[in-house]
């Protein structure tokens, strides 16, 4: 991470910066011959339709568009340049061969309208996959189309309410969540239409149970839980939990962003959820790409099927795959999206599982836990703990301390980002003040590991000294502190010529 | 141990973890776990090497017959088109692709400035105020934006035509059961007509087969009976096109996929959608602004982020989180490449080969295409309906569904769509072979 | 401690009313403000709207936070401060003065007795403060 631009164009550009934009680089007449022809058909598109408006797209050589995307791109940290601690996002390693399968024409190069009899390998590709993650899960059925895990619990949830009106169960508006969920989780309810209730953890970082069943009812849905939680702890009354909700006639929804924790070493079927999502970006080492795409495929129990999405891939006596819709699956919610899924991003997951096998899995699980107790061993001196249990693959602090000190989560992050790192989770999950969420994966070396905490031991001493020399970090980073206040107040969303 | 082949713990590694920890087993940190629960069977085969897993794959592609294969008639919304080399080069680079979401962006300005020039250039071509980072695809797209339409009108009831692509109404469909939406489905030439008490009318332009539509007339009936208008647009179109922000619509949807993306059997695509300024804190998904940093160098940073659900929970413009972030690089990477001369140069030799071919199919008895004026796609109507389709299959030729499968009041018939990468000979073997098909005695040569 | 001026009356929600016969200005405290962050858009009822004590009139938002305003009071807008619309950081800086937000037309003189005294105020968020750790 340079503190300069170490490449310069010439162009000019409105503001300093450390790369022109496209429209900056552009100049009239300036293009490539990617595609030449058709003028013939000017003459076909009615006047009244054809565009008047003008079209100001910048106009560049290709040279300069390498060049352009070349520059953007070393701007970026990422997995391939470097170790990202942020929890409840697993950034382990994306495998190459993953990517190449995902490209082989036979699977980048066919069309969703095509006849099933023409994708025969994509059809088996998907079966295999619902196969292998419902063995994962421990649950029956899968579909894989979500195309995130806010998308699995948009889906789910309209499973639930499908399945308690198909039991005359008309009454339930209410989904419960911890107050340690993911905001996607009450977003997602609310898309279905229901109510939200929220129920507080207790000192042990569980889901406080009398509190959930104070706020169990006949009007509940469900209640959605992520195990281990989003401070990394495993769930001590799980059981326990799932059994209260479905006392009170409600389904219990897992959220599956911590998979990695899971991996051998329990399945959410077992533990009594009715079905979990996976985020097979985290999980199943799919690139995050910058924010997308990934995908979320849902597991559910026998009792949920009927109400799965379509279309559905199944497999006929004879071995043959095929796309079922809604004529053979009446009671299905219907498509939440045109095709089949994240295609794409599925092969790679099912590459990954298909290379490291059952045992592969079985030590990720292990070695990911692993890695995150003894960064905490590392880092337990330097910071507050928020729990006092063991977690599993990540873990939550406190800068509590250095907050009183002068200096806040925010301020930690960006002095790492100083240190070579890219900075862990700040201030989520809600209910610990000054949070700082690490989950390091099982891809990180030891030494990188070793390096990460002494980056964050060095900093806490800093802080304990001199507090206010880290209120300016980042000052190594290809740019300093952003200016937030201002992009929201005055959005500037698009390049306009000045 | 050993089994995981991306790992890098040696023994000894594990060893001095343990350690430091003070215990001798990763079982120890497991006693939360229900004990029958544990160390279950997950059913998975042992694992492969690199070699072996990349002959597997192969071996599974291999049963696929892709698009480039023989004549590819297939299309809308998802469209096989030209992908420059330089394409994937760029956008599929590590540092994007292993990226993580912005959300520190000092070191992110990569992804973020890209995003930001995605957003501009969508603009651009759809005269849209504003466009946003991306939707999972064009159906969740449109889904959205009627979201969107009733919490902006306070309105319950969404009316669309029933000339959107087919999985776009049905995933509306889905998304309507939640807020319990009335959402009514008429032709798009009754649209204007059924604005009362709208929250939207959603019209498709080009619609599903092609066919160009008087996108003014159904804005004005919207904004006249106090709702909005949504216009489900295709990328290529509006090269050529008068674009949505030219013709009073209000939110723009679509599916980018067009834009440099693979086939990829229908995912991971690019769901367009842009809005009026006026519009945009309704607006959901990511957005990217430009700022300053502390230094006042210029940079970007995620905005008018109260919108989601990171930060408002249950009362989000959406869930969404996770986006298609690589397709909006990748479709601004293309765009960058191909710029306004190739871009209308492709959506020119779609919509030639498209009059071309329709012209000569039209001359065989018993066929009818249409309805005119279209873009690069339309429908064909033949004796044998929607098993056109099966036939042409047994001659290596590849056409869309059949028309009356998804969509009522249309006929029946299948969807020809040409791109820039139908040649002539594609052309004279799809007329070839209609023309046995339909023949009722033997046709002069024309 | 954040200022809590003495001739105003409070809300739990942190809101603050300055009485004027029938009339009352609503905006949101000192503290407020602080906890929110510099503020950057607020969305607040047109003239002619409706206000009821307890429920949502408008949301205030920061960079990281929105937040809901509540109506210390019920009745109809009679002014909403277009000034704080164009310029969210009044908000910050004079959240008694030129960042108020709404002239509301008071429909119930009683709903004033609800409302809490500056002192209950001072100790309503000292006891926040203390909560979160501050």
């Amino acid at each position: 991470m340079s503190g300069r631009v170490l490449f310069e164009t010439g162009t000019k550009t409105a503001l300093p910066a450390l790369e022109p934009l496209l429209f900056e680089l552009q100049r009239s007449g300036r293009a490539g011959r990617h595609v030449r022809g058709g003028d013939e058909a000017d003459a076909l598109i009615p006047p009244a339709f054809a565009r008047r408006a003008s079209l100001p797209l910048p106009e560049l050589s290709e040279p300069q568009v390498v060049r352009h995307y070349t520059h953007l791109a070393q701007l970026n940290y990422s997995v391939d340049a470097g170790m990202y601690p942020l929890g409840s996002c697993t950034m382990k390693y994306n495998p190459k061969i993953n990517d190449r399968a995902a490209s082989l024409p036979g699977f980048a190069d066919i069309h969703p309208h095509q006849p099933d009899e023409t994708v025969q390998g994509a059809l088996r590709l998907l079966y295999e996959l619902q196969e292998l993650l419902a063995g994962i899960s421990g649950m029956d059925h899968v579909t894989l189309q979500p195309a995130a895990g806010a998308h699995a619990e948009f889906t789910a949830i309209l499973m639930f309410k499908a399945y308690h009106e198909s039991r005359g169960d008309t009454k339930r508006r209410r989904v419960i969540v911890p107050d340690s969920a993911h905001g996607t989780n009450p977003a997602s309810a609310a898309m279905c239409g229901f109510d939200v209730t929220t129920v507080k953890s207790d000192a042990r970082g569980n889901v406080d149970i009398d509190a959930l069943k104070a706020a169990l009812g006949d009007d509940v849905v469900g209640f959605m839980l992520t195990n281990p939680n989003t401070l990394g702890l495993f769930e001590e009354r799980v059981r326990e939990v799932c059994d209260a909700v479905h006392k009170a006639g409600g389904l219990v929804y897992g959220d599956g962003a911590n998979m990695n924790a899971l991996l051998g070493v329990a399945r959410p079927g077992d533990l009594g959820f009715d079905c979990v999502h996976i985020n097979v970006h985290k999980t199943f080492s799919t690139p995050h790409g910058a924010g997308g795409p990934g995908a979320g495929p849902l597991c559910v129990k026998q009792h949920l099927e009927p109400f799965l999405p379509v279309p559905r891939i199944v497999k006929d006596g004879a071995g043959v795959y095929r796309r079922e819709t809604t004529t053979e699956h009446p009671r299905s919610i219907g498509r939440i999206r045109s095709f089949v899924g994240n295609f794409g991003v599925l092969v790679r997951a099912y590459t990954y599982i298909r290379t490291l096998g059952e045992e592969g899995l079985v030590e990720t699980g292990r070695d990911a836990i692993l890695a995150a107790n003894y960064l905490l061993a590392l880092l337990r001196g330097a910071y507050e703990v928020a729990y006092e249990r063991s977690p599993m693959h990540e873990f939550v602090l406190s800068a509590a301390k250095q907050k009183r000190q002068g200096a806040n989560g925010l301020d930690i992050a960006k002095a790492l980002i100083d240190e070579g790192f890219h900075p862990p989770t700040v201030y989520f999950p809600l209910i610990v003040p000054e949070a700082l969420m690490i989950e390091p994966t099982e891809t990180e070396p030891k030494e990188t590991l070793d390096a990460f905490a002494d980056a964050l031991i060095r900093i806490a001493k800093r802080i304990e000294t001199d507090p206010k020399s880290v209120h300016d970090a980042p000052v190594k980073a290809p740019l300093r502190r952003l200016d937030e206040v201002a992009a929201a107040r005055k959005p500037v969303l698009r390049y306009r010529p000045t | 141990m050993g089994q995981n082949p991306y790992s890098p713990h040696t023994d000894a590694d594990r060893a001095a973890m343990l350690a430091r920890i003070g215990i001798k087993s990763v079982d120890e940190l497991l006693e939360a776990v229900p004990k029958d629960a544990r160390g279950p069977a997950m059913g998975v085969p042992a694992g492969l090497s690199e070699l072996e897993v990349q002959a597997h794959m192969e071996r599974i592609a291999a049963l696929d017959r892709t698009a480039s294969a023989g004549p590819f008639f297939i299309g809308g919304p998802v469209q096989r088109r030209y992908i420059p080399a330089a394409v994937p080069v760029l956008a599929l680079r590590g540092e994007f692709l292993t990226a993580y979401t912005p959300y520190q962006p000092e070191v992110s300005q990569g992804t973020l400035q890209a995003i930001w020039e995605y957003q501009s250039l969508l603009s651009e071509l759809l005269a849209m105020d504003v466009v946003n980072s991306s939707m999972y695809e064009g159906s969740t797209a449109v889904a959205e934006a009627a979201l969107m339409a009733v919490r902006l009108t306070g309105r319950k009831r969404v009316v669309v035509a029933n000339e959107v692509f087919s999985q776009f109404r049905q995933t509306l469909a889905t998304y309507a059961k939640g807020p319990e939406l009335e959402v009514v489905a008429v032709p798009t030439r009754e649209l204007a007509a059924n604005a009362t008490d709208a929250a939207c009318l959603i019209v498709q332009h080009p619609d599903a087969f092609g066919t160009l539509v008087d996108v003014r007339a159904v804005a004005d009936a919207a904004h006249a009976a106090g709702g909005l208008c949504v216009q489900v647009t295709e990328p290529h179109a509006n090269a050529l096109l008068e674009p949505p922000g030219a013709l009073g619509v209000d939110i723009v949807v679509g599916e980018g996929q067009p834009l440099g993306i693979p086939l990829s059997f229908g995912g991971p695509h690019l769901g367009i959608m842009g809005c009026r300024d006026a519009l945009v804190r309704q607006m959901p998904g990511r957005i990217v602004g430009q700022t300053v940093d502390a230094s006042g160098t210029r940079g970007f940073v995620n905005t008018l982020q109260t919108r989601e659900q990171h930060i408002r929970r249950e009362k989000a413009t959406s869930n969404i989180c996770t986006n298609e972030a690589i397709a909006a690089i990748t479709a601004s990477v293309y765009l960058s490449l191909m710029g306004p001369a190739s871009l209308r140069a492709a959506a020119r030799i779609g919509v030639a080969r498209a009059h071309a071919l329709a012209t000569r199919l039209a001359r065989l008895p018993d066929v009818s295409i249409g309805p005119a004026p279209f873009f690069d796609r339309f429908a064909l109507r033949t004796p044998l309906g929607g098993e056109l389709r099966t036939a042409l299959l047994a001659d290596g030729i590849l056409v869309g569904e059949g028309i009356g499968l998804h969509y009522t009041g249309c006929g029946d018939g299948v969807t020809i769509q040409c791109t820039e990468l139908t040649t002539e000979a594609d052309v004279d073997a799809l007329v070839a072979a209609v023309e046995r098909m339909t023949a009722r005695r033997p046709v002069a040569a024309s | 401690m954040s200022s809590v001026p003495d001739d105003l009356r409070y809300s739990k929600e942190h809101e603050w009313v300055r009485v004027d016969g029938d009339t009352a200005v609503v905006g949101i405290t000192a503290f407020a403000q602080e906890q929110l962050g510099d503020v950057v858009f607020v969305e607040l009822p047109e003239k002619g709207a409706r206000v009821r004590q307890h429920s949502s009139l408008g949301v205030v938002e920061s960079v990281k936070a929105a937040s809901d305003v509540y109506a210390p009071i019920s009745g109809e807008v009679l002014e909403r401060n277009v000034k704080v619309i164009e310029s969210p950081e009044l908000v910050n800086a004079q959240p008694y003065g030129d960042g108020w937000m709404v002239k509301v037309r008071l429909a119930d003189k009683g709903e004033l007795g609800a409302l809490l005294s500056p002192d209950a105020y001072r100790s309503h968020i000292g006891e926040e403060s203390a909560a979160a750790g501050d």
